[in-house]
């Protein structure tokens, strides 16, 4: 059975020599956990927005729920969690890149912004 | 070749004496992907960046215009029952594609079970909430074209704002397309019993496996992901 993948896809939990069973292997129980936890961080989002938070308040908040509710997905719904360090650091240190973009474009965005202001009366 | 099929028994060093170890092995550097996940990975690297540009130049031009940008938490509210609730289709549109997500975990899940019926439905109940994601978009799309949201200018504020709104969610929209499609494909396959029996795949000619699902999935759940982005930098920002 299962002629080609017959690699080391049952690390981690069981020892993978033993069964015909392969690949991720986990507890219903903890997708639903996690699904559960991404409808009540994105309700918290949402409300968020309709109770109309201003300022660092709402940015903050925003983002934290942002970012937890991508960590859930990556490591739990992708099984980022269970693969090795050498794929994990291979995928997620790279888009660290677009926070250095992120500076390099707000800096830009305000000189942008600065000169409309100066020359062009605002337009 | 001895190593491939025993590799899961051999003990690995972790942290970062591991990933010395797996990338100078002078062998595939991802012990415990194969290749088919690792390219997925990768791809979706690849979109990431696509998706961080999209994302970067519509905080570009919001950041660097001298006018007012329309408020999306206005222009996103819908009435319903003589009541504006704001934002209200775009959260509906969030919990959908999460359910979606969910499902589709259930059924990578079942899929390595040899659970071919279960398997089946819960990705054709993604690939439901998928479509349903699609069609709700549509209908956003349509009222904001008929309150004449152009690419180049809005009733509103700032005419960036369309083309950075066209721009993005079509792209996105566009993505769930490709997954409802590749879901529907594989969940045929699945229902047939292709991975059991061992028939060769019609594009590829290569006998497919139950990892396969657990593949198309990484790429559902990446669409969710930029969801969760654009809805939070986008929507509610």
């Amino acid at each position: 059975m299962a002629h080609a993948v017959q690699l080391d896809e049952g690390h981690g939990q069981q020892p993978a020599a033993a069964t015909q069973v392969q690949g991720q292997q986990h507890p219903i129980k903890l997708y639903l956990v996690v699904w559960g936890w991404l409808f009540v961080l994105s309700a918290c989002s949402y409300l968020v927005d309709y109770f109309a938070l201003q300022g660092l308040l709402r940015w903050g908040l925003i983002l934290i729920f942002m970012m937890l509710k991508a960590g859930l997905i990556v490591a739990v719904f992708m099984h980022m969690k269970w693969e090795r360090l050498a794929l994990v650091y291979a995928i997620t240190v790279p888009p660290v890149a677009l926070l250095v973009f992120v500076a390099i474009m707000v800096a830009e965005s305000n000189y942008t912004l600065l000169t409309r202001m100066l020359f062009l009366g605002g337009q | 070749m001895a190593e491939t099929h025993t590799a899961g028994s051999i003990d690995r060093a972790k942290g970062w004496q591991g990933i010395s170890e797996d990338w100078s092995s002078d062998q595939r550097a991802f012990k415990s992907a194969s290749w088919g996940k690792a390219m997925m990975w990768i791809f979706l690297l690849s979109d990431t960046f696509v998706f961080g540009c999209f994302l970067l130049s519509y905080m570009t031009v919001r950041m660097s215009t001298a006018e007012t940008w329309p408020n999306p938490s206005e222009v996103f509210a819908l009435t319903i029952g003589g009541e504006s609730i704001p934002l209200i289709l775009i959260a509906i549109m969030t919990f959908v594609l999460i359910s979606s997500s969910g499902t589709m975990a259930m059924a990578v899940n079942y899929g390595y079970r040899r659970d071919r019926v279960k398997t089946a439905v819960l990705m054709l109940v993604t690939a439901a909430f998928g479509a349903t994601f699609v069609g709700m978009q549509a209908f956003e799309w349509t009222k904001l074209i008929h309150e004449g949201v152009r690419p180049w200018g809005n009733p509103w504020g700032a005419p960036q704002f369309g083309s950075a709104f066209f721009m993005i969610t079509g792209f996105h929209g566009t993505h769930v397309t490709i997954g409802v499609i590749f879901l529907i494909i594989m969940a045929r396959k699945v229902l047939r019993g292709d991975f059991d029996t061992g028939r060769r795949g019609f594009f590829t000619s290569r006998r497919g496996h139950y990892e396969i699902v657990e593949i198309t999935g990484l790429y559902w759940h990446f669409v969710d992901l930029v969801w969760v982005f654009i809805f939070a930098l986008f929507y509610l920002w």
